[in-house]
């Protein structure tokens, strides 16, 4: 992580990206903790963790990148995609 | 105001169903079973003569003044060791006890300086007293004859029973000459401190209080003031009262330490601190103390203190000493600036653990109602957000069961992830008392920590476990507890969700989570978890109590939660004795949740996006706010660095040393336009900011904090705030210059409004708490006087919720480049980033931050003792000494954060909890090589001391 993080320190784009990819990463880490649960306990409780506690902000850029195809996410944050709250309006 | 002195009943008061009515003096008194004659006698207010009792103490009968005569009885029994009885007459005065007691004073006199006009003791000397409530008038035997008091005989030549003053500890001074060898010092560290580092050496007329073979500062002390508190005379006195003098009047207050929130009282010469007494009432801590708080408060006062506002443009200015308008106005028009460009999302605040609920509460109301969003945080983030988390999804509320007080029922004390010795100190000792009265232990700890054995302590179970396998050991604990049929059968059908259980109680019965199956994650041999799980299980009241070690892991709340499932399971929760106990780090980290400090929570952690609870704020208030839950810390700081989250106002915290990956943060705030900090001190994250507003410590606020047990303790103000503005009103004008009008003349109208708007906190207010002292909540119509203990027939949440908890091995991993674990932890003597405790003498204990490192790691790099060695991680490397130290095992190191110069936290890493983003700072790969020099961050670290923290038309000292 280290080199990454140090050009991230310097280049917002750079940074932005390395966001996206932690994100995904801690989408990983909530269905490892899911994972032992049945499926149809297992994916809206990692939707509704997301729901909870990420931001609207982290929640956009989630969405923006990553669908329920995409290759880098397990299985059953793919499933939860569909069920993350796009962002609510501002008030 | 006057002088608060609480009665001495001289031995403790018992608590007993039956009573005894026995006469005193003609006068008939009730007492509980078990209460001494003395203490009957102190009942009814009188006042038996006495020296060697006290009532923190048990009676030990050796001064021989508190004689009694008793009808029926032969001679004359002492009152303190003598049980009062059903239908006893006693008498506390006749001619024959005057004559004794006399005659016992002037024995005492004889052997003791008569210096008093010019002694520290004078107006607070309970031998003087009992001199003169004897009326001693003469000496018989004069002082020529042997003695302790003079160093040159009569004739000039050296008198080997003199011994000078022991001054090597910084805080109190032992003057052997005025000791009349009581014992009370060296009983109190037995008892209440349970260190057991005094002793009385030799016998008879050589008999005197030793540290050991040695110093005080040498010896085992740990400089907790117990002996000091207990001393009847000036033999043991604090430093500051030798100087000054004796306080005159006196305020309870609340320590700004640790979560246990111990009470004291600020024993004070005007506006000056003389000394911090522990109070006896106090709930929290019964009259004890540590060397934190009792003697680490002068950086309150401290040189380095910042008492002006300052601003400026560029970090790399120097700062500009400013009215407080100036100050006030120019960070909210950079707010102001920053919200128009970047959008109301660009700014948030981190509020204070360290700071009151008063002062908390302000800063997130300014969030969500001055910023209008919920981009606010707390420092629990990085450490015991886990705990809120875990203990709410099992049991419905995000806080500990039990109050300190349990621990005195528990007959299994379960230690996992913490080290109350140095971290809590006070409650250690409470714990370590239960242990000596036959409590059995358990310790889960990578680190021999002085629980698994010391004086007096020895665990009957270390499960020295791999740092970041603690799921894999609790799951192997509720293994044996499940597969072995000693689950609380009718407890759980009681209590809990069955289906729940079942799933669970189906997946820890599978072989991989078996003990032998685990072994090779956790390193735990299987036969002690088998044997610890039989313990816990069936040993009685069994209580776990837990810290940081649980908490901050990347499966921090799972950790919890597997907690919390195996003391449903054995029936442990509900009752006195036992429990699931967070021990909280700062004075105020349960406060500062409460106080709706997380971004996603109000106050009482009800979630923002809930209609109903955002209306109840909406309609007080008078705005609209954002039902969506803001960022985290850890967040902020990764948008900050993405270039999307710009202004920040920090109150009282100190994240550029204490959060991880330290590199990462300052690149965060390097990144913002405008960072507003509120501390005592140009901290290490002040390097960053462009407005500086100085704070208040804990003696110049009135306010209340939270301990550990849910318990609010009222913080006094005995001194006004250096700053010439409290700290509330600064957060007040804030929001007024950003146009949101706030109200309050006193802390307690703010917390009049915590009690409106929070079901937990409405029967809580400023009159309840100077009535009662202090309440745990819920304190409410349903509990009007609080809850000491909490799920007793019920859970919070209704049935309580087992949780599948999987382990996953965190991804930190060990490999050629980083073949060794590091954790990291605190010590006694020095508090979290240390900006208070390194302004004190208590830096004498711990000057540096070392790496301790197993004889075997360190003997395979060439290392000794006291060597530099370079410690580097993927994240980062620095330079320290090394300490080669038995009580790691092979493949672990650790190290303390206390010292910004060295940098524990360039060395950890991003990774975090995964339902918290609690910082993994349990869990670093690690290499140690030694090394000649200081890193290259420490190096910019270093300049960047003097370049960053430069006052205009001041002379550069370093601050930090």
């Amino acid at each position: 992580m280290s080199q990454d993080t140090h050009d991230a320190h310097h280049d917002p784009a750079a940074a932005k990206a390395a966001n996206v990819v932690k994100l995904g990463h801690m989408a990983s880490q909530i269905a490892d903790f899911f994972k032992s649960y049945p499926e149809e306990q297992a994916v809206p409780a990692i939707a509704d963790h997301i729901n909870q506690f990420w931001n609207r902000r982290m929640r956009e850029d989630f969405l923006a990148t990553y669908n329920s195809e995409h290759p880098d996410l397990p299985l059953l944050v793919r499933k939860a995609i569909a069920q993350i709250k796009p962002a609510s309006p501002s008030i | 105001m006057s002088l608060i002195k609480e009665l001495d009943f001289g031995t403790p008061i018992r608590v007993s169903d039956k009573m005894v009515t026995l006469t005193i003096d003609g006068e008939r008194v009730t007492v509980p079973e078990g209460t001494s004659v003395m203490a009957a006698a102190m009942q009814m207010g009188t006042k038996i003569p006495k020296l060697c009792a006290t009532d923190s103490l048990e009676p030990f009968g050796s001064c021989r003044l508190c004689l009694v005569e008793i009808e029926g009885r032969r001679g004359t029994p002492a009152s303190c060791t003598t049980p009062a009885e059903e239908g006893m007459v006693v008498r506390t005065q006749t001619e024959q006890l005057a004559t004794l007691r006399k005659g016992v004073m002037e024995l005492y006199i004889s052997d003791h300086p008569l210096d008093c006009l010019t002694c520290s003791a004078n107006g607070n000397c309970e031998l003087q007293d009992a001199a003169g409530a004897v009326g001693l008038r003469e000496v018989r035997y004069g002082y020529e004859g042997e003695n302790h008091v003079f160093a040159k005989s009569k004739d000039g030549t050296d008198n080997v029973l003199y011994l000078g003053k022991d001054t090597s500890n910084p805080y109190f001074t032992y003057d052997p000459t005025k000791c009349i060898v009581c014992n009370r010092c060296v009983r109190a560290c037995e008892e209440v401190q349970g260190t057991f580092a005094l002793t009385i050496s030799g016998r008879g007329f050589d008999s005197r209080v030793a540290a050991g073979p040695t110093d005080f500062l040498g010896s085992e002390c740990v400089s907790c003031g117990a002996c000091v508190q207990a001393c009847p005379t000036a033999t043991l006195m604090e430093n500051l009262v030798i100087e000054h003098g004796q306080p005159e009047h006196s305020k309870v207050t609340t320590c700004a330490y640790c979560g246990v929130g111990c009470s004291f009282k600020a024993e004070m010469q005007g506006d000056k601190v003389v000394r911090m007494v522990p109070y006896k009432d106090g709930k929290a801590n019964e009259g004890h103390s540590c060397v934190k708080g009792r003697f680490a408060w002068g950086y309150a006062t401290h040189k380095d203190r910042i008492t002006k506002p300052m601003i400026r443009e560029k970090i790399t200015d120097p700062w500009r000493e400013v009215s407080w308008d100036e100050a006030i106005s120019h960070a909210a028009s950079e707010f102001k600036r920053i919200q128009s460009k970047y959008g109301r999302e660009s700014l948030g605040a981190i509020t204070s653990s360290r700071c009151t609920n008063e002062e908390v509460y302000l800063v997130q109301k300014l969030v969500r109602a001055g910023f209008r969003n919920n981009n606010v945080d707390t420092c629990a983030r990085v450490c015991h957000s886990p705990t809120g988390y875990g203990l709410k999804t099992t049991l419905g509320t995000s806080a500990g069961t039990q109050d300190f007080k349990s621990v005195e029922k528990s007959d299994v004390i379960f230690v996992i992830g913490a080290n109350p010795t140095d971290g809590h100190p006070v409650f250690a000792s409470r714990m370590k008392k239960r242990i000596r009265k036959g409590a059995r232990v358990i310790v889960a700890d990578p680190r021999r920590i002085d629980m698994v054995k010391s004086p007096h302590v020895k665990a009957d179970y270390h499960l020295q476990l791999k740092p970041g396998t603690n799921v894999a050991l609790i799951n192997a604990i509720a293994h044996v507890i499940v597969t072995e049929g000693l689950i609380d059968e009718d407890y759980v059908r009681e209590r809990c969700d069955l289906a729940d259980f079942e799933l669970w109680a189906r997946f820890v019965a599978e072989e991989r989570n078996s003990p032998e199956a685990s072994e090779q994650y956790t390193g735990v041999p299987a036969a002690d978890v088998r044997g610890a799980a039989r313990l816990y299980a069936t040993g009685g009241n069994g209580a776990i109590f837990y810290g940081l070690g649980v908490t901050e892991h990347s499966q921090g709340s799972t950790t919890v939660m597997g907690m919390a499932n195996i003391a449903m399971a054995t029936g442990n929760i509900g009752r006195e004795g036992v429990g699931v106990n967070p021990l909280r780090g700062q004075n105020n980290v349960q406060g500062s949740c409460d106080m709706g400090s997380f971004p996603h929570e109000f106050t009482g952690y009800r979630h923002v996006s809930d209609d109903a609870t955002r209306d109840i704020f909406e309609k007080l208030w008078g705005v609209t706010l954002d039902a969506e839950q803001g960022l985290r810390i850890p967040n902020m700081l990764d948008e900050a660095v993405g270039g999307s989250f710009k202004g920040l106002y920090v109150q009282g915290e100190d994240i550029a040393q204490s959060d991880p990956n330290t590199q990462h943060v300052t690149a965060g705030l390097a990144a913002m336009e405008c960072v507003v900090i509120q501390d005592l001190f140009l901290n290490e994250t002040a390097k960053y900011a462009h407005v500086f507003l100085p704070g208040s410590s804990f003696l110049e606020k009135d306010g209340t904090f939270t301990n550990a047990e849910r318990r609010i303790n009222r913080v006094r103000q005995v001194m006004a705030p250096m700053s010439g503005k409290a700290e509330f009103q600064v957060t007040i004008d804030l929001a007024r210059a950003l146009g949101l009008e706030m109200n309050y003349g006193h802390p307690s109208e703010i917390m009049d409004e915590i009690a409106l708007v929070t079901p937990t906190f409405a029967g809580v207010s400023y009159a309840k708490l100077e009535e009662l002292g202090s309440v745990q909540w819920p304190c409410n119509e349903k509990a009007p006087l609080g809850t000491p203990l909490m799920h007793v027939d019920r859970f919070v949440r209704g049935k309580g919720k087992f949780m599948i908890t999987e382990f996953v091995a965190t991804e930190e991993r060990t490999g050629p480049r980083f073949p060794l674990i590091l954790t990291t932890g605190r010590i006694l003597s020095q508090y979290n980033v240390g900006a208070q405790t390194r302004r004190t003498e208590n830096s004498r204990w711990h000057e540096e931050d070392v790496l301790e490192i197993h004889p075997f790691d360190a003997e395979s790099r060439g290392i000794k003792d006291g060597d530099l060695v370079a410690l580097a991680s993927r994240s980062g490397d620095i330079s320290l000494r090394a300490e080669v130290s038995e009580r790691m095992q092979p493949g672990v190191v650790y190290t303390t954060f206390h010292h910004a110069s060295t940098g524990a936290n360039v060395i950890t890493t991003d990774f975090s909890d995964w339902a918290t983003n609690c910082p993994e700072y349990k869990v670093t790969a690690v290499e140690v090589r030694r090394t000649n020099y200081y890193s290259q961050w420490q190096e910019k670290n270093r300049e960047e001391d003097f370049s960053l923290r430069r006052i205009a038309g001041r002379l550069q000292d370093a601050a930090e």
